[in-house]
């Protein structure tokens, strides 16, 4: 649904005469540019899925990281202009940091998301600064609250969701997500179906080789979010893998 | 002779403190707060029947010792921060954030302000805590004494305290500390003050000067 917003697009303090503002529509489709992240919250933690696209054959394996550790229990995969993201994790570093320093203990997640929220909708208010152009995903477990999963758009709204994608094959990922009965799955279990959608929403054609960042927080890494180990990740690709040839070979069947 | 009729009465020029004894005991599903209530300025008793179990949320009280005025002061400031905070969260405090809050005013103005509150209540995740927050340190421990009669009961309470008591006998256990302690220091007295705290509410009593447990007392 895209229309040409000529003279009311110039600058986020303006609303168009059908009520939009158009720079913070603009600052979403620069999420869709962006390869694709996922988040699932299962019964016992939350995973996160990131398709790292490899535009140079020299790039070092590993670097250009798109999730990233808020506090020692919160993990946040992003989608969009990476700068920006990274501006908003130390955003949200310092907002957990100044919470442990004032109330004694681990920032709720639903609050984090919140605080967050209110700093990216803060800058949808003025021509003098534009809207940040990345929406990401945030993630924890806490032994009495359990997992915790929330997304973050440029608009600056946050949504508690129970699985939830972003960037271009968005769409196709949620797709794939609702096929999953995340709340009876257990995390070791999701690691394999998150690096498998990962695998399928993968275009082949428009883009080449691509890198998986996969990293979990849940009761099997009590309580702290951490990079998915390398021996679960190779089985979990590899599982991936496998079932895309499953799906290869049944399409041939067919005909 | 007629120096001392013109002589100023003590309570205008000295500070009001409450020399006090308080004191804070965990339970099996609580916590217990007592406090005595006298109010000194030097020699005068400025107050015979001030409560100094002062409450910072439902669930969460402070007891307060040292001066009254910069005691109440900080207890009055985090009510206020607790109350902001819990709207913000949507939930009840944690005991531990109330105690972060006193620890960290005592701590910033430990040099201006001359207060020692004990921070103690119940919240879900970790039920009846009490903490010390002695010229801004913070400890979690079973249980806290404080003020100035807590020198004279020091001996009594490390002998008498058991983990995991119930209600009634936490309850017995704060009311004799504070009978002994007002027994014995001059600055405190009055009547006693006991608050209790649970999973179910909070309950506050008064127990009269004549009410108290007779010890030795010849």
């Amino acid at each position: 649904m895209s229309s040409i917003g000529t003279g009311y697009d110039l600058s986020a303090s303006t609303f168009s005469p059908d009520g939009r503002v158009f720079q913070v529509e603009y600052a979403m489709k620069a999420v869709e540019n962006s390869s694709t992240a996922i988040g699932i919250r299962c019964k016992d933690g939350v995973v996160f899925g990131v398709e790292k696209l490899v535009l140079s054959k020299l790039y070092e394996a590993g670097s250009n990281k798109r999730i990233f550790n808020i506090d020692r229990h919160v993990g946040m995969a992003v989608a969009g202009l990476l700068a920006d993201a990274r501006s908003l994790s130390e955003v949200a570093r310092e907002e957990a940091s100044n919470f442990r320093s004032n109330y004694g203990h681990d920032i709720p997640l639903k609050h984090l998301s919140e605080r967050v929220a209110m700093y990216v909708h803060a800058y949808t208010l003025y021509s003098a600064v534009r809207p940040f152009g990345c929406s990401f995903i945030l993630g924890s477990y806490d032994e009495d609250d359990g997992p915790q999963l929330y997304m973050v758009d440029p608009s600056g709204i946050s949504y508690g969701y129970w699985g939830c994608a972003i960037g271009k094959a968005k769409q196709a990922a949620k797709t794939e997500i609702e096929k999953l009965q995340m709340k009876e799955m257990t995390c070791r279990e999701l690691v394999k179906e998150v690096a498998k959608i990962i695998y399928i929403v993968h275009d082949e054609v428009k883009d080449k080789t691509f890198e998986l960042e996969l990293s979990w927080v849940g009761e099997v890494t009590k309580g702290r979010h951490e990079l998915v180990p390398k021996d679960i990740k190779e089985e979990a690709e590899k599982y991936a893998k496998e079932s895309l040839e499953e799906e290869d070979d049944s399409d041939e069947d067919n005909m | 002779m007629s120096e001392e009729l013109l002589a100023e009465p003590g309570w205008l020029s000295e500070e009001v403190k409450t020399g006090t004894t308080i004191i804070a005991v965990t339970f099996d599903g609580g916590v217990v707060l007592g406090s005595d209530s006298r109010v000194s300025a030097g020699e005068s008793v400025v107050n015979r029947v001030m409560n100094k179990l002062s409450p910072l949320h439902d669930k969460i009280y402070c007891a307060l010792s040292g001066s009254a005025a910069d005691a109440q002061t900080i207890a009055e400031i985090v009510n206020y921060q607790l109350d902001v905070h819990s709207i913000e969260v949507e939930d009840d405090p944690l005991v531990c954030s109330a105690a972060t809050l006193v620890k960290n005013i005592s701590y910033k103005y430990k040099e201006e302000l001359s207060a020692h509150l004990i921070v103690a209540g119940w919240d879900r995740k970790e039920g009846g805590q009490v903490y010390a927050t002695l010229s801004g340190l913070l400890t979690k421990q079973p249980f806290a004494i404080g003020g100035s009669g807590s020198f004279y009961i020091n001996g009594f309470v490390d002998a008498e305290f058991r983990k995991n008591m119930t209600k009634t006998e936490t309850q017995e256990f704060v009311v004799n500390a504070l009978t002994l302690a007002m027994g014995r220091d001059g600055s405190s007295g009055g009547v006693a003050y006991v608050v209790t705290i649970d999973k179910d509410g909070t309950e506050e009593k008064c127990i009269l000067g004549n009410e108290l447990p007779k010890f030795f007392d010849q």
